[in-house]
């Protein structure tokens, strides 16, 4: 059986690794290079790396960071942050990314969605998709959390897919950074709404919380950040855990 | 020298790093003449079917791969590049492939597709392959008429063809150049075989 996947993430910033709460107080957590062979090492399936401020002169960092990782580790990888054109998305997969992931542009371009999953196909193009909850319901959110889309985030999800996107990262903002646990009720609701495969991301915090995520979010794979860079717990812990609570993991 | 073919699509840099780290020298090519001259002959895949062979024979690379392979050079082909060998592909029902093996190209009838993830290959054949987790990207699988070329097969809402295995042709579905340690074994032995 395909195996649920554990994916560290990397929030980088002018070329170091940082993490935040809520999308906000960042804190430095490290080198992007050194804590990538680190998971990598520790049996993490994948990596995303996300260029949180994503300037033009901090691209260029990236896309040395990208060659790097791309040389050194032999795992699946994906870039995100300011990505905007066709020609952003080339540029990074020639650098090495495996995949890149598209939020903002997405929302303000969908038909980028379709060019770039033509252009380069659909398992490249990852839609991320920032979530906060209102009254009415479950909301997207672009520019790292500070804008509202006025999209519902169901129907977003299901356009994303008609489109071409490959697979959704779906963040909860209300969760981010907070270690609360996933938000299990709008993770089952897009993972089992969608057919392409959900990544849950914001609010991993115990191991209970990455059990939930699978066997009640009904998600393919958990994103997670602070509770590996503070060492909380290391990838391989979260897999023998899952392990002994019935959720298929690579080991 | 091995020829990485190059058809402009997929992401060849992570065959080539990996054969880096291998210290093996390569060459990312859609030169003819590379092809004929090369070791061995890696094609890699992503993208679909009909795109795939379409660029390989407006490139004209088709009648030197295939020759190649009759002459008995050392082939592997990843993802696209397995599905490549066989008739047809229920991506692009109209466009032929290599025709080196019987068989057909179908689309996961259950489950999230793509495949996307890490999968256990079960190893039918000795020499290249063992059991473990590899990384797939797929919506599409083998199917051979001739069993005897299945060298591992995975589940995923049933078994499915995820590599064969013929005298000089070997072709994995998955990526073994993202498929961690395990993989760059895999690749390993492909090399001393």
């Amino acid at each position: 059986m395909l195996a649920k996947r554990i994916i560290p993430c990397l929030d980088v910033k002018d070329g170091k690794v940082i993490k935040g709460k809520n999308f906000v107080n960042l804190e430095y957590a490290g080198d992007p290079v050194e804590l990538a062979r680190r998971y990598n090492d520790d049996n993490a399936d994948e990596l995303v790396f996300l260029d949180i401020t994503a300037s033009y002169e901090n691209r260029k960092i990236m896309i040395e960071i990208v060659k790097e990782v791309a040389k050194q580790l032999f795992i699946p990888f994906t870039v995100g942050g300011g990505i905007n054109s066709i020609e952003d998305i080339r540029e990074l997969l020639n650098a090495g990314a495996d995949k890149v992931s598209i939020n903002t542009a997405a929302v303000k371009n969908p038909v980028l969605i379709k060019e770039a999953s033509e252009k380069f196909g659909s398992q490249c193009i990852v839609v991320a998709i920032d979530v906060k909850k209102e009254n009415s319901g479950w909301k997207v959110y672009i520019k790292g959390g500070k804008e509202t889309a006025s999209l519902d985030a169901l129907e977003w999800a299901k356009k994303v897919e008609k489109l071409g996107a490959g697979e959704i990262l779906l963040t909860s903002i209300d969760r981010d950074g907070t270690k609360k646990g996933y938000d299990l009720k709008l993770t089952k609701l897009i993972s089992e709404s969608v057919s392409i495969p959900v990544i849950a991301s914001g609010g991993a915090g115990d191991l209970t919380s990455l059990s939930d995520v699978f066997n009640k979010g009904k998600a393919d794979a958990a994103l997670a950040a602070s509770i590996f860079h503070y060492n909380k717990y290391s990838v391989s812990e979260v897999k023998n855990y899952l392990k002994t609570n019935n959720v298929e993991v690579r080991r | 020298m091995i020829a990485i073919i190059d058809y402009g699509a997929g992401n060849l840099r992570s065959v080539k790093n990996a054969l880096d780290c291998l210290q093996v020298d390569s060459r990312i090519t859609n030169k003819a003449t590379d092809i004929l001259k090369a070791d061995r002959l890696i094609l890699p895949g992503d993208g679909s079917f009909g795109f795939m062979m379409d660029s390989l024979r407006k490139n004209k690379l088709e009648a030197p791969i295939k020759k190649s392979i009759q002459n008995g050079k050392p082939f592997l082909g990843i993802c696209l590049g397995l599905q490549a060998l066989f008739e047809e592909s229920e991506e692009n029902s109209n466009v032929k492939g290599f025709c080196i093996f019987k068989g057909k190209v179908v689309r996961f009838r259950k489950g999230k597709v793509p495949q996307i993830g890490w999968n256990n290959i079960i190893s039918k054949k000795k020499g290249i392959f063992r059991d473990g987790y590899v990384y797939f990207v797929n919506s599409y699988y083998v199917v051979p008429e001739d069993r005897s070329i299945v060298a591992t097969t995975t589940d995923y809402y049933g078994n499915f063809v995820s590599s064969i295995k013929q005298d000089n042709i070997t072709a994995m579905q998955f990526h073994p150049e993202k498929s961690g340690d395990f993989g760059i074994e895999l690749l390993r032995r492909w090399l001393k075989c």
